[in-house]
């Protein structure tokens, strides 16, 4: 069944009642079922800002911080409409409500072309919208916040300064419209001036009958390079993660968990355990059942200490390590699952997620055709604070303190492992030592419930080791594709068709968190970026086959685009080689139709100089430039990258060169830091990243072994942003997938290997 | 086992009660309530828990705390002088941090390295913070707020400090 189709059928299930619901209208964001609450220090205008007689604004944020800079950008779009002067402005997590609900990752998660637009299309998106709005899931993610608060973000300010303006004309006794705001103070037409923090308590009485957001020729502050908020506090050590709360009696705690496919708790026996409980600072060693959010079954150790706690765990390991290993998990290994996906690849079909044209009988009926199988491997996190959790459980109430991106379904683990409700549980929000997706899960959470459990009203901290975080992560799924093209004569593509085959990291969170709208049908995460891309082939196939295996997959920053963009960008650089034209060129051709990517493209390459000659590297090794470009959260992003290959093979990038169109560009300052860290991150893991598993358990272990890039093999990146007023689109992941085919085009410039498999290794041949 | 001891720690003594073997990190962040110094590996190759040890980096998650005593001890609660200010203005200016995870120990490294080198290279760079895993991609902007540092200091006599 067509994935379209699927959809349909599954939002048509509620007939009658469905369709009234339907026609309510969507619910507002502006003010949710309480106020934010500022302890009677300053006015809650609506669920976005509070104003404080000080003047002090703070922002109400209901995103995760996690590096992206969202904090800084939607402070900026609430001060924009508000009027006020940036430098009294500050940002607060907002708490747990249906109004910070993620409404944008929902509607561009949906299975449509990016640029389709019929009228089954809208109205589907706005359908999706309404259910986004009522299930009001905070989420963190898929490159969504400011497209997510764009509209209630500004429209809460502009709604904020109306009421202050209406305060203001009302105890001058004149008309709201000849009073003005600007730079936190209510200006009159005759020079009379109330400040916003003397306006505040008045203003609450005056609620606009219409907001009316400033047009973008006005902004102010949104598109200049605003500096981050956060900026001085992280270069100080003042700034306060989750794995930095301190609470008064804390205890710690340190696991011990099963590997992959394992069905029960590790082994050990009671004079053991006995021994770990007589430990220095041990207080509890227990043995946990892990919960459906993913913790897998592990022994647990309360101490005095954290170091107390991880030297009793160790203790406890090492038993593990000399008695039985779970035979279910002994058979868990990437060389089976490879070896699977590889022959789905080759023996099915797939689900179509995207098709028109008659592909394959146009592929079957041509006489040029170009054949070529792919593979990305699976992906650890590797976010630098390790998973940690601070859980205070009594009896009929429960406090979380953590990081995550996911503050409702954070609260809701807590509560199902304490069996409370969810209003029991308070959740506080901290800001996050990385991301990248895997503070989606909260597996981490539930584990430190389960564990708080035991030492009612004592708050422990459980800190998961770089170990623990590396070896029960949710993987970027490792994925083949095999791609076929049909040329004419003239090296155009007539037919182009993927199919690839990896397990369905969406469905997974899915069912883990419980969302329920993505347990069924196709994953669209597993092959998006190819069937999504702007390039006009005249007929197109795209499907995927969803594999299982124990090896536990997440969501990996860029998600399927991460893989797909290498397959998809690399095949196409074969294509033009088939052809024999330039790779921008024959991109270009490709994108006639589609003028914001050309333009993308055109941009990366001008600035590289794309076409001129290229000096030698310092060990006179040559070098040559590869080019990508790929679409995705709504943004369109072209990277070119220069490299060469050292003697001993090491392949070494000396600058990518970048250009971006993210619509209307909030902040460039933040636009050219993700796009920087996207880059840094694929190449990273395109030149380094694999994480390989043997019997249950993944053999990287920590950034000795599972290798991440250090400032000496960092490029000199240029970031360059195409001006636009469109609604702003995503940045934190679209920087990330071009680079790793923009390095094997260039690989393949450079030495005629063409590399097929990731990480990018050049065999030892094509080095010397 | 646990005994009392006495660390000095950013000029001022501190009195802590923990096992001779628990490494510096942990007593500075859980018995100090000192938390910017941070937890990444345990086993010294990300530098996040990077401190000073009579001004020389060093990293907490590796150092028993007993090899710490005797010794003045520095944490990016503690950094002060020309050096750190010029190093955590740039840092701000330049807006390095993202996540912020690793900063405090990328900005001690720096630190150390601009008091060794008032005028490091890129490759001195590259020697000094090679150590210091960042995981956002802040490398580009840690090398340019290094040299805006540099450029920020005056030139000191040979020797001085």
């Amino acid at each position: 069944m067509k994935r379209r189709t699927f959809l349909l059928a599954g939002l048509g299930t509620g007939g009658a009642l469905f369709l009234g619901w339907a026609l309510l209208p969507p619910r507002q964001r502006l003010v949710g079922r309480t106020l934010p609450d500022t302890n009677g220090k300053a006015i809650a205008l609506n669920g976005w800002v509070t104003i404080a007689p000080d003047d002090t604004i703070t922002v109400v944020v209901p995103k995760a911080e996690m590096g992206q800079g969202t904090h800084t950008a939607l402070a900026m779009l609430m001060a924009e409409e508000l009027g006020c002067d940036w430098a009294n402005v500050r940002v607060e997590h907002s708490p747990i409500d249906k109004i910070y609900g993620n409404v944008s990752a929902l509607v561009e998660g949906l299975p449509f072309a990016p640029d389709a637009n019929g009228t089954l299309v809208r109205a589907v998106r706005w359908m999706t919208a309404k259910t986004a709005r009522e299930l009001g899931i905070m989420m963190t993610g898929g490159s969504s916040s400011i497209r997510d608060c764009w509209m209630p973000m500004r429209e809460a300010g502009a709604a904020a300064r109306a009421s202050l303006i209406g305060a203001a004309a009302a105890t001058w006794g004149v008309a709201a419209s000849t009073c003005r705001a600007e730079k936190g103070v209510v200006v009159c037409s005759d020079g009379r001036r109330l400040r916003f923090g003397e306006l505040a308590s008045r203003a609450v009485q005056y609620r606009p009958a219409k907001i009316t957001l400033k047009a973008a020729a006005d902004f102010t502050l949104i598109g200049t390079p605003t500096p981050r908020l956060d900026s001085v506090a992280k270069s100080n050590g003042t700034a306060i993660f989750g794995i930095d709360v301190l609470l008064p009696n804390m205890l710690y705690a340190a696991v011990v968990m099963s590997p992959f496919g394992a069905v029960s708790a590790p082994s050990v026996s009671d004079a053991q355990l006995q021994q770990c409980r007589t430990m220095p600072g041990v207080r509890a060693v227990m043995p946990l059942a892990g919960s459906k959010y993913g913790d897998p079954p592990a022994l647990a150790v309360i101490a005095e200490s954290w170091w107390q706690a991880r030297k009793a765990a160790s203790a406890l390991a090492a038993f593990v390590a000399t008695g039985s290993t779970d035979a279910n998990a002994k058979s868990v290994s990437t060389v089976t699952v490879m070896q699977d996906i590889r022959n789905t690849v080759r023996n099915d079909e797939g689900m179509p997620i995207r098709f028109y044209g008659g592909a394959k009988d146009a592929l079957a009926a041509s006489t040029r055709t170009l054949e070529a199988t792919y593979e990305a491997p699976f992906l650890a996190h590797a976010t630098m604070e390790p998973m940690n959790a601070t859980v205070l459980a009594s009896n009929d109430h429960a406090e979380l303190w953590t990081g995550t991106q996911v503050p409702g379904y954070a609260r809701a683990a807590v509560a199902h492992v304490l069996g409370l409700n969810d209003e029991q549980v308070t959740v506080h929000q901290h800001i996050l030592g990385g991301g990248f997706g895997r503070r989606l899960d909260v597996d981490y959470i539930a584990q430190a419930a389960a564990i708080a459990k035991a030492v009612p009203d004592v708050p422990v901290q459980m800190i998961w080791s770089r170990e623990d975080d590396m070896r029960h992560d949710f993987y970027r799924p490792a994925t083949v594709s095999r791609l076929r093209a049909a040329l004419d004569a003239d090296g155009r593509v007539t037919a182009f068709v993927a199919h690839s085959a990896g397990q369905a990291p969406f469905k997974a969170y899915s069912k883990r968190v419980g969302f329920l709208l993505t347990q069924a049908g196709p994953d669209r995460t597993s092959s998006e970026g190819t069937w999504d891309q702007p390039y006009a082939f005249p007929a197109l196939h795209a499907s995927h086959s969803e594999t299982e295996s124990a090896i536990p997959v997440g969501l990996w920053r860029s998600v399927g685009h991460s893989h797909q963009a290498f397959f998809v960008e690399s095949f196409l650089d074969e294509l033009a080689a088939a052809a024999k034209q330039d790779p921008a060129a024959y991109r270009a051709t490709l994108l006639q139709s589609h003028p914001r990517a050309l333009r993308v493209l055109q941009l990366a390459a001008a600035k590289s100089g794309w076409g001129e000659p290229l000096e030698r590297a310092e060990d006179g090794r040559p070098r040559a430039r590869g080019i990508a470009l790929h679409a995705g959260y709504g943004s369109v992003v072209a990277e070119v990258a220069e490299v060469s290959v050292a003697i001993d093979g090491r392949i070494r990038v000396h600058r990518v060169v970048a250009a971006v169109d993210c619509g209307l560009p909030v902040n460039p300052n933040i636009i050219a830091q993700q796009i920087e860290s996207g880059i840094i991150d694929g190449l990273s893991t395109a030149l380094n990243g694999e994480l390989v598993v043997d019997g249950g358990t993944p053999r990287q272990s920590n950034f000795q072994d599972y290798r991440l890039l250090r400032i000496d093999e960092c490029p000199v990146i240029e970031v360059h942003i195409v001006p636009s007023l469109d609604a702003p689109s995503g940045v934190g992941e679209p920087g990330l997938p071009p680079i790793a085919p923009a390095v094997a085009n260039a690989l393949f410039t450079l030495t005629g290997t063409r590399l097929r498999s990731l990480p990018l290794r050049m065999p030892d041949e094509a080095a010397s | 086992m646990t005994d009392s001891i006495v660390l000095m720690v950013n000029g001022a003594p501190a009195t802590a009660a923990v096992d001779a073997d628990t490494p510096l990190l942990w007593v500075l962040r859980q018995t100090l309530g000192m938390p910017g110094t941070k937890f990444g590996c345990g086993i010294a190759v990300c530098g996040v828990c990077t401190v000073h040890l009579d001004g020389v980096p060093v990293r907490a998650c590796v150092t028993p705390v007993s090899a710490a005593i005797g010794k003045a001890i520095t944490t990016i609660e503690g950094i002060s002088g020309p050096v750190a200010e010029a190093v955590q203005g740039s840092w701000a200016t330049l807006d390095v941090p993202q996540c912020g995870y690793c900063q405090s120990g990328q900005v001690m490294s720096a630190v150390a390295l601009l008091q060794a080198n008032a005028a490091p290279t890129d490759a001195d760079i590259d020697r000094a913070m090679q150590g210091n895993l960042c995981r956002c991609g802040t490398y580009p902007r840690i090398r340019a707020a290094i040299h805006r540092a540099a450029d920020a200091l005056p030139t000191r006599p040979q020797g001085s400090s």
